[in-house]
């Protein structure tokens, strides 16, 4: 691994750390939960796009990890990760298929953190009730996924050169 | 060219995905809202005798109902004005009797010696002690 990549993966570590502790000082409440701006996927995004899947998929592990053991607690830490990795795995697939540009796959991301971790707060809570809040969320997701989708595109745009 | 016709096609696959997911999320909604229709019935009285289920009343539904037992006891159901009332009965403390009718979620009328229980599903919340319920 190059040096200019550690101190890159570094770097992109700490901005989707202070994402996360960002949105966890302003939680943009708008009645439902779960739903939230998505700044940390920002970074994820950016780095799927500039670095590939397998560092954008160590990121956000590590993002997840840290965030869980440092603002929250274990079981949103347990949300976020079914969130994530599901998220992820969607975008790393809708990237492949060459189908889509930075914000349809951020928006599939964004659908997809939304869906994992009201299934895992079915599972946990034990009670189906929650997928009422499915199609709300759904909508979030698209309306996060966009926001971020077009950043992202911008932001790779410029840092594309610096990370090869 | 050749590089703007593929940001043409992606852009354009965006677009299908979002109206896919909304179309989706608009069908769930629908869904969900359908599924509550069905699963919010009529308030009903459910009739148990020994913890085994004897019968489902719609309140709105005028009825009386002998209940009868193995042993010869018996119970009288009456629904009539939205609510379940026993009228008569064949036990000695006729608790069961004095009961006032029942309308409301949970509200129950219980006959000890006969092991009968009448319980109110799907009532309207009755407001007073909903919380300890």
């Amino acid at each position: 691994m190059k040096t200019r990549k550690i101190a890159y993966l570094g770097l992109l570590t700490a901005l989707a750390f202070v994402f996360s502790y960002i949105e966890f000082l302003i939680p943009v409440n708008i009645g439902v939960p779960g739903a939230k701006l998505g700044l940390a996927n920002l970074v994820i995004i950016v780095a799927l796009y500039t670095l590939g899947e397998r560092d954008a998929f160590l990121l956000s592990v590590i993002r997840i990890v840290l965030v869980g053991f440092t603002f929250a607690n274990l079981a949103m830490m347990i949300y976020s990760l079914a969130g994530g990795c599901l998220s992820y795995v969607a975008m790393a697939i809708a990237k492949k298929t060459n189908r889509l540009s930075i914000t349809g796959v951020s928006v599939l991301g964004g659908v997809f953190h939304n869906i994992g971790q009201i299934l895992v707060a079915m599972v946990v809570l034990e009670t189906e009730s929650l997928i009422y809040y499915l199609p709300v969320l759904l909508i979030a997701g698209i309306a996060s996924g966009v926001a971020i989708g077009v950043l992202g595109a911008m932001v790779t745009k410029r840092l594309g050169r610096i990370s090869q | 060219m050749q590089e703007n016709q593929t940001e043409k096609k992606k852009r354009k696959g965006d677009v299908v995905l979002i109206a896919v997911i909304l179309v989706l999320a608009v069908a769930a909604y629908v869904g969900i809202k359908f599924y509550q229709g069905m699963s919010t019935e009529e308030p009903v009285a459910v009739v148990t005798v020994d913890g085994a289920e004897y019968g489902r009343f719609p309140l709105d539904v005028d009825v009386t109902e002998k209940i009868e037992l193995p042993d010869g006891a018996y119970n009288i159901l009456v629904v009539k004005d939205g609510a379940a009332d026993i009228t008569e009965a064949s036990c000695p403390d006729g608790i069961c009797v004095n009961h006032r009718a029942v309308s409301r979620q949970s509200e129950t009328i219980v006959c000890l010696p006969n092991k009968v229980v009448v319980e109110i599903e799907n009532g309207e919340e009755s407001g007073v002690d909903s919380m300890t319920n």
